[in-house]
Order: structure tokens, then C-alpha cells, then sequence
């Protein structure tokens, strides 16, 4: 009769030690998606930022400061539930005023615009990276929390369900592109 | 910065994870942060001042062949020490996946962990068993890199998650500003490569030599590379023999000036490869490439245009390709201008840019690297763990 009891015991405090590392697996999880959504937005801001900055400059046509300011001043202010739209917008608006080479030359040329060119070119290609490492880390955590043994006994607390953020991220090739 | 790049294989033993991890370091060295490289080595082994030694490796059977890999509690130790020791804002495991020290820092680590997958191997039957211990480990990367995106559509389907491609560097200058050897221009093919790993093709290209020869009798085989020099000539008939040099393992300078001197470089790889870096040093150094269509090598190529592709194994189509580009003097400059301009986006000062450029990304809004004390076993679990 001990003996069972004492089985039990040992069944539930595994058991028990299981779950419990589950659990920690899942915290570290959490952890990471808030890192990589504060790297993502410091990215998205940064990209927003640079685009704005070039719009204002006067470096670039009328026509085309304004495109480029409309969309990144909306990208900027957009609500959490606008957000992936007004950034794939920026994204589009980024694409169409880089779209030629010559832009990117005529750029280049200007004073102070071939820093301003490398800034933009690291945060377009650094929006990618950042939304692609966030959501891996959502797409690990949603596998784990979607597990019976996560489910059942409620380990993920109230941490809510993770969302992926989709969005056009596209760079304009003529600005990404190097030709040494 | 301070960076930690962790090595799974032996330091002593030459390869291509290997040659990439130092060309790396020194790399950011260069630029002037701080690298620390763990890595097997013998005790005995003279090693870099950045590489710090995790021990022997040990020789055990893995995956279809012997593998030299660092495990038990002796290596855990002393990546755990070196851990604690570089207190480093970043660090990049290579190849997380092989049983050796990249899992082990894997999860040994807490923070910045950026990861490199170098093989597109299918997983392996270890690897299902372990999975979900490996999966426990592998989560706590920040950051994936695939060296292909033929490797990063492998890591997709068997872990699962996302990678962002950034492929092997190369130092093209080194290439492009080699002086050629007289000895080895004029009608010349080149072949890099071990000779008896038949993965690395050579076998095909002695099936379809005598067809070149026949086509185009000035021709000469050079081939560079370690292993049995009469087995690898046994299929050709006897008087062509001659036009076969083998000028065994060769250094990395000679490397160069070969890759400059000969008129077409063969790649007849039939599988196993998730880069080739060696087609990326031969456009380099302006040498035209003819590659077997394996995904990697596509990619590397950019489809056809920057070097020229026949199908995988098919040595008649490989003779008729390599006999109509020895005679085609234009079509290969053609080659050579295309390559040339291709190959830039392959050069350190791009990828190492590129590897950067994830580490501020996974740095960004999260603390710096230390060892992973929060789950280290039972008396930690149970609260009993001294602070």
C-alpha cells in the first residue's frame, strides 16, 4: 500500500517537474516574441523615420516628396490595427519612387545623400529580417501553446495568443541592389 | 560588438564550415570588434588568438559515416566557462543541429543567439528521436541564417520556423588579383575537389573526358584535390592518361592562380552540396563555370546566367557543353564579364555586412548573453539552487 502511494508520489512530482519546464520553455518563448517585436518596430520606425527625413529634404521631385510623406508620416501614426497596412503602404510608396536606378543615382549625388541613401537601403533590408525573426519566434510559440499538455492545464496563463505580422516588406530592388 | 561564434568540427581538420568561421572572425576583427571562436582542437594544435579550445573531439558513428563531434559533461563545462567568460553581446552558433557544441551552446545560452545552417541534409533518424530535446534547444535561437535558399526550404520543412538567406562570403579580390601560371593555361579544364568522394563528381567528368578529347585533342584535365590518383584515372583508356595532371591538395594562393589560369572550371557535384563555394572562387577569379544543375549550384549561378549548366550526372551532356565552350572564346569571356559582376554579392564586405545587420536586428531590445541558469536541473527546479 506504501509502495503505490509512494509510486504515485513519484508520478506526480515527474509529472509536476514536466509541466513546470514546459512552462519555463514557453516563458522563454514569450520573452523572445517581445524582444523581436521591439527590434521589429525600432526597425519599421527607423525605415519611417529615413523616408520621412528624405521626403523633407527637397532631394527628391515634388511629386515624389509627397508620395513619399504621406506614407510615412501614415506609418507612423497608424493604430496597432492599421499598422501592417500603413507600412506595406510605405513599402509600395518606397518601391515606386525607387523604382528606376536613376532616382537612386540622383540621389547619390545630392550632398549628404549618400548617407541618406545607406540609411535607407540598411532599413529597408533590415524590415525583412526583423518581421521574418519575429515571426519565427510567434510561429515556435503558437506549436508549443497549441500542445494538449499546454492547453489542458492552462501554462501559457494569460499571455495572449500570439499573432505573426504580415506585411508587404519588399524592397525596392534598385536601392538594395549592389554592384560594387 | 563582442561576439561569440561557436564551431561544432574540428578546428584542425580543414573544411568548408571551418574556413567560413575564420574568414568571419577575422573579418569582424578587422572592423574591430571583439571575437571569441570556441572550437574543438586538439590540446596540442597551435590555434589563432581568437580561437579558445572546447577539447578533443571525439570520432563516433553519426549519421551514415564517422563524424568527430564534442559532447558529456567535460565539453558542457567548458562552453558554459566560456559562456561566462566572454559576456558576450551576441552569439552565432554554426550548424545548431550536429551533436556537438553548437547544441550544446545552445542550451547552455540565454539571449542573442543567431544560428547558421550550413547542410540541407534530410533529417537524420537521431535527429527525430532527439527532436523534441533539440526543439527545446534550437527555440532559443533568435535569429536563422541559411547559407542557401535551397538550405533554408530544408530547415523550413524539417523544423519548421523561418531563416533569412545570406550566402557563404568569399574574399573576391584574392581571387580576382591572383597571378595566373603559364604551366596551367591553354586549353585547360580544371577540377577542385576530393578525388575519391564520388559526391564531388569526378567519376562523371572521367566518363565524359574522352569525348572532349576526341572533340578537342589539345585539352588537358587539371585536377587539385586530396585521394587515389591511380583509381581515379582507372575507367580512362590508356593513352589518355597523360592528358590527366593531378597536382594533389594545393594552398590557397595556388588556388587562386589556378582558378585564373584554367579555361573552364567543371563542377560535376551529383549531390550533398547546400552552397558551393567553390563555383562562387571560380567566378571570382574569372574562371567560365560549368556546373551540374543541382539547386545549389542554380542558385549560386543565378539560374544559368552566370555560369553554364548540365543535368546532373548526365556525362554526355556535360562533354557536349564543356567541347562547345572550349571553342567558343567569346561565349566564355561573355562567361567570365557575367560572373565577375555576379560574384560582388558574395564578397565579405557585403555578407559580413549582411551577418552584422542580424546581430543589431536580434540585439536590439534584449539583454546581453550569459549562461542559462534557470534550468539547469533539479535543484534549481526545486528551489535549492545557491545564487
Amino acid at each position: 500500500m506504501t509502495a503505490t502511494l509512494i509510486w504515485i508520489l513519484v508520478v506526480l512530482v515527474a509529472i509536476g517537474l514536466y509541466l513546470s519546464w514546459t512552462a519555463g520553455r514557453l516563458d522563454r518563448l514569450h520573452a523572445r516574441i517581445d524582444a523581436a517585436r521591439a527590434a521589429l518596430d525600432a526597425q519599421l520606425l527607423r525605415r519611417a523615420s529615413v523616408a520621412q527625413e528624405l521626403a523633407t529634404s527637397g532631394v527628391l521631385d515634388p511629386a515624389a516628396s509627397i508620395v513619399l510623406y504621406e506614407a510615412a508620416h501614415a506609418a507612423r501614426q497608424a493604430e496597432e490595427e492599421q499598422r501592417e497596412v500603413a507600412e506595406s503602404e510605405l513599402s509600395q510608396a518606397l518601391r515606386a519612387v525607387f523604382a528606376d536606378t536613376q532616382q537612386v543615382e540622383g540621389l547619390r549625388e545630392a550632398p549628404g545623400g549618400e548617407e541618406a541613401a545607406r540609411e535607407l537601403a540598411e532599413a529597408v533590408r533590415r524590415v525583412p529580417m526583423a518581421r521574418r525573426f519575429h515571426n519565427d519566434a510567434v510561429g515556435a510559440a503558437r506549436r508549443l501553446r497549441e500542445h494538449r499538455k499546454v492547453r489542458w492545464f492552462r501554462l501559457a496563463g494569460h499571455a495572449p495568443f500570439p499573432l505573426a505580422f504580415e506585411m508587404d516588406d519588399e524592397p525596392p530592388a534598385a536601392l538594395v541592389e549592389r554592384v560594387a | 560588438m563582442r561576439i561569440g561564434i561557436v564551431c561544432p568540427y574540428s578546428w584542425d581538420v580543414p573544411g568548408g564550415v571551418q574556413f567560413h568561421i575564420r574568414d568571419l572572425a577575422e573579418y569582424f576583427i578587422r572592423l574591430g570588434h571583439e571575437v571569441s571562436v570556441l572550437a574543438p582542437a586538439d590540446d596540442d594544435t597551435p590555434l589563432p588568438p581568437y580561437v579558445v579550445s572546447a577539447g578533443r573531439a571525439v570520432p563516433v558513428p553519426y549519421n551514415g559515416s564517422v563524424a568527430r563531434l564534442n559532447f558529456g559533461f567535460l565539453s558542457a563545462a567548458r562552453v558554459r566557462r566560456w559562456l561566462h567568460e566572454g559576456a558576450f553581446d551576441v552569439i552565432h552558433i554554426h550548424e545548431p543541429t550536429s551533436p556537438s557544441l553548437g547544441l550544446l551552446a545552445c542550451w547552455a545560452a540565454q539571449g542573442p543567439i543567431v544560428a547558421t545552417f550550413h547542410t540541407s541534409n534530410p533529417r537524420s533518424r537521431a535527429m527525430i528521436a532527439a527532436y523534441a530535446i533539440l526543439q527545446a534547444a534550437l527555440e532559443k535561437i533568435s535569429a536563422r541564417i541559411a547559407v542557401s535558399e535551397y538550405a533554408r526550404r530544408t530547415l523550413v520543412e524539417h523544423l519548421g520556423g523561418d531563416a533569412v538567406v545570406i550566402p557563404n562570403g568569399v574574399d573576391v579580390d584574392f581571387f580576382a588579383e591572383a597571378e595566373p601560371r603559364p604551366e596551367w593555361q591553354g586549353g585547360t579544364i580544371g577540377f577542385i575537389g576530393r578525388i575519391d568522394e564520388p559526391r564531388k563528381g569526378l567519376p562523371v567528368l572521367m566518363r565524359a573526358l574522352p569525348k572532349i578529347l576526341a572533340a578537342r585533342p589539345g585539352t588537358r584535365l587539371l585536377v587539385a584535390g586530396r585521394g587515389d590518383e591511380e583509381e581515379a584515372v582507372a575507367s580512362l583508356p590508356g593513352e589518355l592518361r597523360s592528358r590527366v595532371e593531378f597536382l594533389g591538395m594545393i594552398s590557397d594562393e595556388d588556388k587562386a592562380r589556378f582558378l585564373r589560369s584554367i579555361d573552364l572550371y567543371v563542377a560535376p557535384n551529383t549531390g550533398g552540396e547546400s552552397f558551393g563555394i567553390i563555383l562562387v572562387e571560380a567566378m571570382s577569379a574569372g574562371a567560365p563555370v560549368l556546373a551540374s544543375d543541382l539547386d545549389a549550384f542554380a542558385q549560386v549561378l543565378d539560374r544559368g546566367a552566370a555560369g553554364e549548366l548540365f543535368p546532373n550526372e548526365d556525362a554526355d551532356a556535360l562533354a557536349e557543353a564543356a567541347v562547345r565552350l572550349l571553342a567558343d572564346p567569346a561565349r566564355r569571356a561573355e562567361l567570365r564579364a557575367r560572373g565577375s559582376a555576379h560574384v560582388r554579392r558574395f564578397d565579405w564586405s557585403t555578407v559580413g555586412a549582411d551577418i552584422m545587420s542580424v546581430y543589431e536586428t536580434v540585439t536590439a531590445g534584449a539583454a546581453a548573453v550569459a549562461a542559462d541558469d534557470r534550468a539547469t536541473g533539479l535543484r534549481a527546479r526545486l528551489g535549492l539552487a545557491r545564487d
